[in-house]
């Protein structure tokens, strides 16, 4: 009876582990990796927060990366000058609704918004496999198109390291019209170190948390030890 | 009662040993707690020292900026006004600058780094009320006729000399606090800070 | 029971025991303290499911606790920041990022929010094993039902603070489900949002009753239960009567003090408890998407519908019920039978003392048909939350109407079912497992 209350409590659970209609790439890269989450700053900082801010992490949060303030200041600090201050865009986001006809969104924490329920890991998959399926496309007012994010707004930001992708509408596949500054082995990894910055950015706590999380745990267990054995202690008496 | 009796050694081992562990555990729960009281990265961010151009100040002129929310006054003191100082040094709480309300460095004749420029807080150390300025000398300024210039403080009467010393016999206990500040260059000073970071 | 109570302390001569002596002296500390401690005899064959009820005020502490320390930070702000983002939501990425351990402290609350739902339904379920809800503890019963719903409001009010898109969009679709109510309804949902659409008044009242209202109206519940509890004295897994027999100091014969038997073992449950929860709020503090929603990390949009909303898995099997009534009977609308058949399925446990009319109690010395239909019962009250969480489809919703037609069938038909069954004989006294 118990083990099947048990079962019926995660079948659903399990259940959830599917969906989602476009194949997504794994994410190769890991929050653990500070020199890739350095470079993914980088390219955070040159290309993405232009128009996209990251409003809520402030440019002192980068020191958590191995990096010192003065690092932090004379490579990526470009929209403040306050070490404290926070990663916003320099343009307002209602003039950006003006020029864009939407304003684009902050991207902090991004990487958990595109998680799914039931799959922790598919947000940055969803960002992985995003940003390098940007194709050429005439019909578009950008001249861009995406496979995984059907008539995006924003066209391809990249385009100079990755090149033009065109889609062949017979295979249904992505092609490489003209090559970009990077091979498109450097260019997943650019990508996914990225990637990685931005989850790292969703909670830039995130590896504190689990390593705080086995102590806790470590310490509960001796807790259990001493309150089982007391327990035991006193019900010795009960029959 | 009847337990008690019963109490024996290895029972209250256990007790004091788990209650131990318990206690630990629950003062460690406390930490995000109380730390959750302290200023957040904002604050400190707001707190943040404050770069100011002093290169403008004429001698004479007092400039108010903010640090931590507090006015901090810089003062391009005079030679008049610098001549004052001596002259107090009988009338003054602390003469000498004993109590510590000022950076090492500050602890001097004119409790600052360069003689001219003076660096203070514009918060009475009586309620916290901010003194307003009467730099004339004399009855001028609605002060006593002995009156070499300083500060007054609206609240509750306390006064300053041009060093930011409080006179003897007012509410202010101590005298006005000089916050950590370093020159970058002779117009250019950072306030809240000691020494430039790395 | 009875020589506790006109006994005073009487002090030792040192400096506590005088103060203690004088306290007691003006108030009921050592019989407060016998009576719901150590002399409040609890049957001594409780098993697992007895844990939840005091798990269940860990909790209640937990959340307060936490609540405080959140609402010192949290502002309830529908207006945008100088950066676009409305206010409220990013008060909480502050107290996520620069308030000094606050991402601990708001991930305790929102993984409390559904430990919370998890240590009270397993609460209630342990109600239905062992008919804790029969005479004399029908009190009881119906002041744990009143917290149930009073939760319910207080997890949907407190839904809606982070304001992202789940928060807003699941309170504009329940607020509108009061628009379903004939003639006053349209007027109604207006009175709730105080606007036109859910905005910056609505979340301010939702602020409100979520920190202050409804917490006070659940502490007061709380205590109402317990007194209630300990009026009666605990039913137990075997669902006899310990006062029934006494012995010769009028003390149960099968009951033990609470304190100090049930407070070390309760220990147990709570260190076990707490190494679960941490182990979510560490490792996995969405909970997999089900504690924090992933839409939930956009802030609210007012023009834009996320693709698919569902509410918090807490609440969906009563949302699948809502959306299951999908008829229009009596010339009323089927959004308003809707209505009523969410709330009717909670408000129905309300009537479950009266329902049940078997001569027994407990599980143990039931029939088939009482386990069947528990098991059933269970069964379709999972369908139902895991349908809720779903987008509609339409195998999705006859699915749904059966479990929702059996869902009432097993409360409805109780009176009938219920005395149908085979008992066994049951015990004198209690049986230790």
């Amino acid at each position: 009876m118990k083990k099947l209350l048990i079962a019926l409590f995660f079948a659903p659970l399990m259940a959830f582990a599917s969906g989602g209609n476009v194949h997504l790439d794994k994410w190769p890269g890991a929050v653990s990796d500070k020199a890739a989450l350095q470079n993914g700053a980088k390219l955070f900082v040159n290309y993405c927060l232009n128009c996209h801010g990251a409003s809520y992490m402030r440019y002192k949060n980068l020191t958590d990366l191995g990096l010192t303030e003065q690092q932090v200041k004379d490579n990526l600090m470009f929209t403040s000058d306050k070490i404290g201050g926070l990663m916003a865009v320099a343009a307002r986001s209602d003039e950006q609704k003006l020029w864009f006809g939407a304003t684009p969104p902050d991207l902090t924490i991004v990487a958990r918004a595109r998680g799914e329920a039931g799959n922790a890991g598919a947000g940055a998959d969803w960002l992985y496999t995003y940003l390098r399926s940007f194709y050429r496309d005439p019909n578009r007012p950008t001249g861009w198109n995406n496979v995984v994010f059907e008539n995006v707004g924003m066209p391809n930001p990249l385009w100079q390291l990755q090149g033009q992708q065109v889609l062949n509408h017979e295979t249904h596949k992505l092609e490489m019209a003209i090559p970009g500054q990077l091979s498109p082995a450097e260019f997943d990894k650019a990508i996914s170190d990225l990637v990685g910055f931005m989850v790292w950015m969703g909670e830039p706590q995130q590896e504190f948390r689990r390593t705080l999380g086995i102590g806790v745990l470590a310490f509960l267990l001796l807790l259990f030890v001493l309150a089982y054995a007391l327990k035991k202690e006193y019900w010795k008496d009960i029959h | 009662m009847s337990n008690q009796g019963k109490m024996d050694c290895g029972r209250r081992r256990l007790i004091v040993a788990t209650a131990a562990v318990g206690g630990a555990g629950a003062v460690a729960a406390l930490v995000p707690f109380v730390s959750s009281l302290l200023p957040s990265e904002r604050a400190k961010a707001a707190g943040a020292p404050v770069e100011v151009d002093i290169g403008k100040l004429e001698a004479g002129q007092m400039m108010t900026v903010e640090w931590r929310g507090k006015p901090v006054w810089i003062i391009n003191r005079t030679p008049e006004m610098l001549g004052t100082l001596p002259k107090l040094d009988g009338s003054v709480a602390d003469p000498k600058s004993e109590v510590d309300m000022q950076p090492a460095y500050a602890r001097n004749e004119t409790r600052s780094i360069k003689k001219e420029f003076m660096v203070v807080v514009g918060i009475c150390t009586h309620l916290g009320c901010s003194p307003s300025s009467k730099f004339k000398a004399g009855a001028e300024e609605g002060m006593p006729a002995d009156w070499l210039g300083g500060f007054l403080c609206p609240c509750h009467g306390s006064t300053f000399d041009f060093a930011g010393r409080v006179f003897k016999s007012k509410p202010a206990p101590t005298n006005l606090e000089v916050p950590p500040h370093v020159y970058l260059s002779d117009t250019r000073i950072v306030i809240g800070e000691d020494k430039k970071g790395a | 029971m009875a020589a506790g109570k006109s006994e005073k302390y009487k002090s030792d001569g040192s400096i506590g025991g005088n103060a203690l002596e004088w306290v007691d002296a003006r108030f009921p500390a050592t019989s407060l303290y016998k009576e719901h401690l150590s002399e409040y005899y609890a049957p001594k064959n409780f098993n697992f499911w007895y844990f939840f009820g005091s798990l269940a005020l860990l909790v209640l502490v937990i959340q307060i606790v936490t609540g405080i320390f959140l609402v010192m930070h949290y502002k309830p702000d529908a207006a945008l920041n100088a950066n676009g983002v409305p206010i409220a939501f990013a008060s909480v990425e502050y107290i996520m990022r620069d308030v000094p351990g606050g991402w601990l402290i708001r991930y305790m609350h929102s993984t409390g929010a559904s430990a919370f739902f998890i240590v009270v339904y397993l609460h209630m379920f342990r109600g239905l094993l062992y008919g804790s809800y029969r005479k004399p503890r029908e009190l009881t019963w119906l002041f744990g039902v009143g917290i149930f719903l009073v939760l319910m409001g207080e997890a949907f009010f407190g839904y809606l603070l982070p304001w992202g898109q789940m928060s807003f969009w699941g309170a504009q679709v329940i607020v509108n489900l009061f628009s379903a109510i004939p003639v006053i309804g349209p007027d109604l949902s207006i009175l709730i949002r105080g606007d036109f659409v859910v905005g910056d008044a609505t979340l301010n009242r939702f602020f409100s009753f979520h920190v202050i209202a409804f917490p006070l109206i659940l502490i007061g519940l709380v205590a109402a239960h317990i007194l209630a509890l300990h009026e009666t004295g605990s039913n137990n897994p075997d669902g006899i009567e310990i006062k029934a027999n006494k012995d010769e100091n009028g003390i149960p014969r099968d009951g033990i003090p609470f304190h100090p038997y049930y407070t070390v073992k309760d220990i147990v449950g709570v260190v076990v408890f707490l190494m679960v929860f941490s182990a979510v709020m560490f490792f996995a503090p969405e909970g997999g998407g089900y504690f924090l929603e992933t839409p939930n990390f956009y802030p609210a949009d007012p023009l834009k519908t996320p693709p698919h909303i569902a509410p918090v898995w807490y609440f969906t099997p009563y949302y699948s019920i809502l959306r299951a009534m999908v008829w229009n009977f009596f010339g009323l609308p089927a959004k308003f039978w809707g209505v009523v058949g969410m709330g009717a399925s909670v408000v129905i446990f309300a009537f479950l003392p009266w329902l049940d009319r078997s001569p027994v109690k407990s599980i143990r010395y039931r029939g088939p048909i009482y386990k069947t239909m528990l098991t059933l019962f269970v069964i379709c009250f999972f369908i139902l939350g895991y349908l809720g969480t779903l987008s509609p489809s339409p195998m999705g919703e006859l699915i749904s109407q059966i479990c929702t037609v059996f869902y009432f069938g097993f409360f409805l038909g109780m009176p009938w079912w219920s005395r149908m069954d085979k008992f066994k004989p049951v015990p004198e006294r209690v049986t230790m497992k």
